[in-house]
């Protein structure tokens, strides 16, 4: 009995991997698979809703105006007939594609402008700096609105102004990553054996960025959504008749669809508040599972 | 301290600065040449006409020196005239609305502050027991919905639904004015305004507050039998605010935004909804001197608060 623990302690397997432990710690964490769950229903519904629902969202249907949810509408029908599920579930599309595109775009500015001013001279890094402080300054939402009404509305002028919007804090955070790594030995010796900075950066800088990558893509997302949604909302995003879940809340701001039709309203805010919520669940979670010290609490 | 607060104002005066350059840029990548506002395009005007007025509005100079005219001008208080109304000069326009604005956001924030700070204390006290569970749902609630959904369900409880709150605006129409008419139309947009602030500052007072209560000034305050509401109220909570007073002047920039979407929902005639009808109409001035306006004071605030919290911790104004 005691040969045998003596010889299993000598012995010890090789222990999880951390990207094992951080995926462990990540799905023993209700909140954040309930999160993944909910969001993945999400993505799956607005995907393959043309081809389990009967309506398409800009099919217009005089004879179905302003009906209340209803067996044949499941959310009811809009000013025009237009089926408001329909319409929910292309306004999903539309808003995770603004979302996860202005988020590559602005995590790739916020790295490499982080990278960068992390790995170069006082000089360069204090003006990189001032850079961001300044536009994290400027109340987001007044900057959304300038860059809106210059850019002007669609698609593309959106998925712009997110992105141009939102690199800065992922800027900062990764600055302060790369400040710290090169000091470490491995990285002093890849500089000494001549390495240049796009080696650097990809062999060495996002392995060892990857927590702070991965948490704020899904975080970013989240608040795409917002963005794109407030956008909308005030006329300057998506324009119709295009559905997105902002734009579908503007219609609101009539005060005869708010009072008489809040079905035209409430569901697309609900489904909006819903996945917010479930991104933001599996953001904190990705953030503790990255975390090593969360084991020792 | 002098030292750390005349440092901290100059690099608040650079920072306006470069703002200002911003704002220009901006101003200046806009659609359309500002010739073309300023002229009447239903008469025809000569290319030599266009040319001398050009030259008289320095149009044709450097982008630098055309910075330094307007730079000269917006300090001066002259920041054009806005196209929307007809020729209105902008500033006092905009000055116009400061008051509405301000008297919206310092109500949302003291309901923010009261409400999250206790908030935070239950929660803290009460850990994983459900009222903690309970705050804690409703903040993380709060801070997932924007204020516009917020704003259109608040609008529908009360306006719609119950009936017991006006609809927008800040004056009855056709009524005199008076402070109770004002508070009456204030009282729901405030409210909802406070949310996603105060359930960003009861999350913050909930993690501070539980750290501090495991430090060992804590366990020896009890100890000593100090009474535990004392040991709450006098040796944590002071302690444990330090943090949430920064938090307090960061999160100023999200509360403008917040209040520019319920101003638009509940028609409150402030920045956020002159802003709003500027940009739909390319207002270009407006938008500007309001940017600047909003810009400047929360550098203001911000220096406000890095002077408070250096006023408050030794350790920060010597570092």
């Amino acid at each position: 009995m005691s040969t045998v623990s003596v010889a299993a302690s000598q012995t010890p397997r090789s222990s999880a991997g951390p990207y094992r432990r951080a995926a462990r710690r990540f799905f023993s964490n209700i909140p954040a698979v309930a999160g993944l769950l909910v969001t993945c229903t999400i993505i799956l519904l607005s995907l393959t809703y043309p081809w389990w629902w009967q309506f398409s969202p800009n099919d217009i249907d005089l004879r179905a105006i302003n009906q209340g949810p209803s067996a044949t509408h499941w959310m009811g029908s809009d000013g025009v007939g237009r089926d408001v599920l329909a319409r929910t579930m292309q306004g999903g599309r539309t808003s995770l594609l603004v979302a996860v595109v202005s988020m590559f775009i602005s995590m790739f500015i916020g790295f490499i402008f982080g990278a960068v001013a992390g790995f170069s001279g006082r000089l360069v890094d204090g003006i990189a700096m001032r850079i961001v402080d300044l536009a994290m300054t400027l109340p987001p939402v007044i900057f959304l609105l300038v860059l809106a009404s210059i850019a002007g509305t669609g698609i593309l002028p959106t998925i712009l102004v997110i992105s141009l919007l939102s690199w800065p804090v992922l800027a900062r955070m990764v600055r302060a990553r790369f400040l710290e790594l090169r000091e470490r030995d491995f990285v002093v010796a890849a500089r000494g054996m001549g390495a240049g900075l796009p080696h650097l950066l990809l062999r060495h800088g996002i392995p060892n960025c990857i927590d702070i990558l991965v948490v704020y893509a899904t975080l970013q997302i989240a608040a795409g959504i917002l963005l794109e949604a407030g956008l909308s909302f005030l006329g300057l995003g998506i324009a119709p008749p295009e559905a997105s879940w902002g734009n579908m809340l503007n219609a609101a701001r009539s005060t005869r669809v708010l009072e008489a039709y809040p079905w035209q309203w409430m569901f697309p805010g609900v489904v909006l508040v819903i996945s917010v919520l479930a991104i933001n669940f599996i953001g904190d979670g990705l953030r503790d599972a990255f975390d090593p010290r969360s084991d020792l609490n | 301290m002098l030292r750390y607060i005349v440092s901290r104002i100059i690099t608040g005066l650079f920072m306006l600065l470069a703002l200002s350059v911003l704002v220009f840029i901006m101003l200046r990548l806009t659609p359309g040449d500002p010739i073309d506002a300023y002229i009447n395009p239903t008469i025809p005007i000569s290319e030599e006409d266009l040319a001398a007025l050009r030259e008289r509005l320095g149009l044709d100079q450097p982008l630098p020196v055309q910075y330094f005219a307007w730079l000269a001008a917006a300090l001066s208080g002259d920041f054009g005239y806005s196209i929307q109304r007809g020729g209105v000069p902008v500033l006092p326009l905009v000055l116009s609305r400061v008051g509405p604005t301000v008297l919206l956001m310092f109500t949302a924030m003291l309901i923010a502050i009261v409400a999250g700070i206790f908030a935070g204390i239950v929660s803290a006290i009460r850990k994983n027991r459900a009222a903690d569970v309970g705050l804690s749902i409703l903040s993380f609630l709060g801070v997932s919905s924007p204020a516009f959904l917020t704003g259109l369900l608040g609008l529908y409880a009360f306006s719609v639904v119950l009936r017991w709150f006006p609809s927008g605006g800040m004056l009855t129409p056709g009524q005199p004015y008076s402070t109770l008419d004002v508070l009456y139309h204030l009282i729901v947009p405030a409210t909802l305004l406070s949310i996603a602030q105060g359930a960003l500052i009861m999350r913050y007072m909930r993690s501070s507050l539980l750290e501090v209560l495991s430090q060992d000034y804590v366990r020896t305050a009890r100890a000593k039998g100090v009474r535990e509401f004392w040991v709450i109220v006098k040796h944590a909570v002071r302690n444990a605010l330090l943090p949430v007073i920064t938090l307090i002047g960061s999160t100023i920039g999200g509360a403008i935004g917040g209040a520019i979407f319920i101003e638009s929902v509940f028609n409150w005639p402030g920045m956020g909804l002159l802003m709003i009808t500027a940009v739909t109409s390319r207002d270009y001035s407006v938008i500007m001197c309001a940017t600047l306006l909003i810009g400047a004071s929360v550098i203001l605030i911000n220096l406000l608060t890095d002077i408070a919290y250096a006023a408050v911790d030794p350790r920060i104004r010597n570092a």
